[in-house]
């Protein structure tokens, strides 16, 4: 079962929302309803559903309605239509004492400009989740010091916020949002407001934080590399509406619409892709059974002029060249061993493809790709240079 | 002819009306008046008493001595504490320094404890902002001689009318800067206190006062001074301190008299400003 589910979820500011609503489902568009009635739609009935310990990233302009969509999700903006189930539980009836316990307990949130409380220390704002369930205060200083610890911030318990730098406050925010160990984090372009290198930095931590604590995120961005970086899943928003739903490949790869492709171009794709999706079935021989002649004759087969030598469980050993092994023929020599070349680059199957660009240009042979020693797959530099230049044509079966 | 159309409704009786209004009031709550004009009366009284029993040189040590702790261990303001202080006591106007210090104390007290909580009101609903706010704009723009009318209807005359006279003229800053302060409060903050399950009295105390903490001491400090100003018009009705020094001297265009009390006005008034401020900034930090 889900953890989190939003069916139809709408949002209509305005002073006639179900008018508005009415004019949606006749099909009209954001601005056009805008012009009509005045009502600004925000969220246009968003459906999508989480899974416990996903990272769920919801990415879209500025406008696009994403954080509207997260405030919906713990009802900080109530909606005009549709419901929230968390854990089954439907969010959008219940009463505010019970809405207040799910949000002490189940949902915490991260904010783009961290919203820490100025006049509190470090620690008392790490606290704060729990202070407000009444928590004695040594255990609360406890679980917040706990928390704080976690993101790194051990030393600094006493400060007041704006003696940290920014990327320090965001930790104390996360670690107010874990002092609660809620099942659900909602981050609102937690990272956005961070330096580029911070903000990498946060991310890398983001994603170790959980796989240790296997915390459900959901992660509003406006910025896909982020977005590719930290989703196992992307829900992307346009004017309000979700476009497309998917895995960071999926998207990548089919773009739902022209909006997503537009987004998708920017992207750096060195960054996204790895040797996995450009590599190619390899053309091998067995050292154990095959001799220079066998070598010989797959070669002219298939018009190559190496070929990759491997052992019966596949592990990688080297290669010959067509020289070597007309040569080894003429000899006579049946064994391998004699003409086999080990000077082979090899790479891992998540090697970025920046990386493999610069391995592959200087070397005149292909470049294997390895995964625990065994041959997973074979990069010649045509396909480097055709998935730098934008080439849909990537075999993402592979990944 | 055209003057004849203006005539066309005759002059409404506002004035009656008004004065029929505060008969009713002073004969309905003449049962709570009473009581208060007398309680109410003796504690100020016996405040200021209090005051009295105290010898000036210790309160004059005193206030020096919080004025240089306050202001971060520096002697300009307890040194100008301590002269002015010594200047009103040289000049024998100790006695009336007191009870404008009592009045100026209560009225400002009651202003707080009524201004603060009315400002918390209209910070949170917009009914009460639209109804509150026309009422501060008359209670500020009414020349203040108007309030000492009613006063003295319901609760005669000396301190006790003074007090309520300064009421009415001096909330209106701590209402208004109550309400702007929480207001001002970033939405980010109070979107992370409700996110974080915060009840509304939690997110109140927890999170907006705090924060509107020194917006509400710059009202509290206009307050204060506006009550200080109502001493002077509050001695017509018979409230007694520097005021009525002032007041005399006027009357009996005594020019000297006259400005000696005004000086004791405005060391009174200086103090009285840099002791809220100063505890204001210091809280910023």
């Amino acid at each position: 079962m889900p953890i989190i589910e939003a069916k139809n979820l709408s949002k209509v500011f305005g002073k006639n929302p179900k008018q508005a609503l009415k004019l949606l489902d006749q099909g009209l568009s954001k601005n056009e309803i805008l012009k009509q009635t005045g009502n600004t739609v925000g969220v246009n009935r968003a459906s999508f559903s989480v899974e416990a310990g996903e990272i769920f990233v919801i990415m879209g302009l500025s406008g696009s309605g994403k954080s509207t969509l997260v405030r919906l999700l713990n009802r900080l903006i109530e909606p005009t239509e549709g419901s929230i189930l968390i854990d089954g539980e439907d969010l959008s009836n219940m009463d505010k004492k019970d809405l207040r316990n799910v949000r002490r307990k189940k949902m915490s949130m991260v904010f783009q400009r961290f919203a820490l409380f100025p006049h509190r220390s470090i620690l008392e704002n790490a606290e704060f989740g729990l202070e407000i369930q009444n928590v004695p205060k040594e255990e609360r200083q406890e679980k917040a010091t706990e928390a704080l610890q976690m993101v790194g911030l051990g030393g600094y318990l006493e400060q007041k916020p704006d003696q940290l730098s920014g990327g320090m406050q965001q930790r104390v925010g996360l670690a107010r949002a874990l002092a609660n160990d809620p099942e659900v984090l909602l981050m609102d372009e937690a990272f956005s407001a961070l330096d580029p290198l911070i903000r990498k930095e946060m991310q890398d931590e983001l994603i170790d934080l959980q796989a240790t604590m296997k915390k459900t995120i959901i992660f509003i961005t406006h910025d896909l590399d982020e977005a590719l970086r930290l989703g196992d899943r992307i829900a992307l928003m346009k004017d309000g509406s979700i476009v497309q739903i998917g895995t960071p490949e999926e998207i990548l790869v089919n773009p739902a619409n022209d909006y997503v492709e537009k987004f998708v171009e920017d992207v750096d794709r060195s960054k996204i892709l790895t040797a996995s999706h450009i590599m190619k079935r390899p053309e091998t021989i067995n050292i154990e059974r095959h001799g220079p002649r066998v070598a010989l004759e797959r070669m002219r087969e298939e018009g190559i002029s190496s070929i990759l030598v491997v052992d019966s469980k596949r592990n990688l050993k080297g290669y010959v060249t067509a020289d070597d092994a007309s040569s080894a023929k003429k000899e006579d020599t049946r064994d391998l061993h004699a003409i086999l070349r080990t000077d082979i680059k090899r790479v891992e199957k998540d090697t970025s493809m920046n990386e493999i660009f610069n391995i592959i240009n200087g070397s005149p042979i292909p470049v294997a790709v390895v995964e625990d020693e065994k041959l997973a797959g074979i990069i010649v530099r045509g396909a480097v240079i055709a998935a730098l230049a934008g080439d849909s044509e990537v075999n993402l079966d592979n990944a | 002819m055209l003057d004849k159309l203006l005539d066309f409704i005759p002059e409404i009786p506002i004035a009656d009306w008004t004065k029929e209004f505060t008969k009713d009031i002073t004969d309905t709550f003449a049962f709570l008046f009473e009581p208060i004009k007398e309680h109410f009366g003796n504690f100020m009284e016996f405040v200021s008493d209090n005051l009295m029993l105290v010898p000036p040189l210790i309160i004059m040590l005193v206030v020096a001595l919080i004025a240089f702790f306050i202001t971060g261990k520096k002697l300009g303001l307890a040194v100008f504490s301590f002269v002015g202080l010594w200047l009103v006591y040289n000049q024998g106007l100790w006695e009336h320094l007191m009870d404008t210090f009592t009045l100026v104390l209560l009225a400002s007290l009651l202003s707080v404890i009524i201004g603060v909580p009315v400002g918390i009101l209209m910070s949170k609903s917009r009914i009460a902002e639209a109804i509150i706010k026309p009422i501060l704009d008359f209670m500020q723009t009414m020349p203040a001689f108007v309030y000492l009318i009613p006063a003295v209807a319901f609760f005669g005359i000396g301190m006790v009318p003074g007090v309520f006279a300064s009421l009415i003229f001096a909330t209106p800053p701590t209402v208004r800067f109550t309400n702007l302060g929480i207001r001002q409060v970033s939405k980010e903050l109070v979107e992370a206190s409700e996110a974080f399950g915060s009840t509304g009295m939690q997110k109140l105390f927890k999170v907006e006062l705090p924060m509107a903490k020194s917006t509400i001491m710059a009202g509290i400090n206009q307050t204060v001074m506006l009550a200080l100003s109502m001493v002077v018009i509050a001695s017509m009705i018979g409230a007694p301190g520097l005021g009525r020094e002032v007041l005399s001297a006027l009357q009996r265009a005594e020019v000297g008299t006259g400005f000696v009390a005004g000086i004791g006005i405005v060391i009174l008034a200086i103090i009285i400003d840099r002791f809220t401020q100063s505890a204001n900034e210091k809280k910023d930090e």
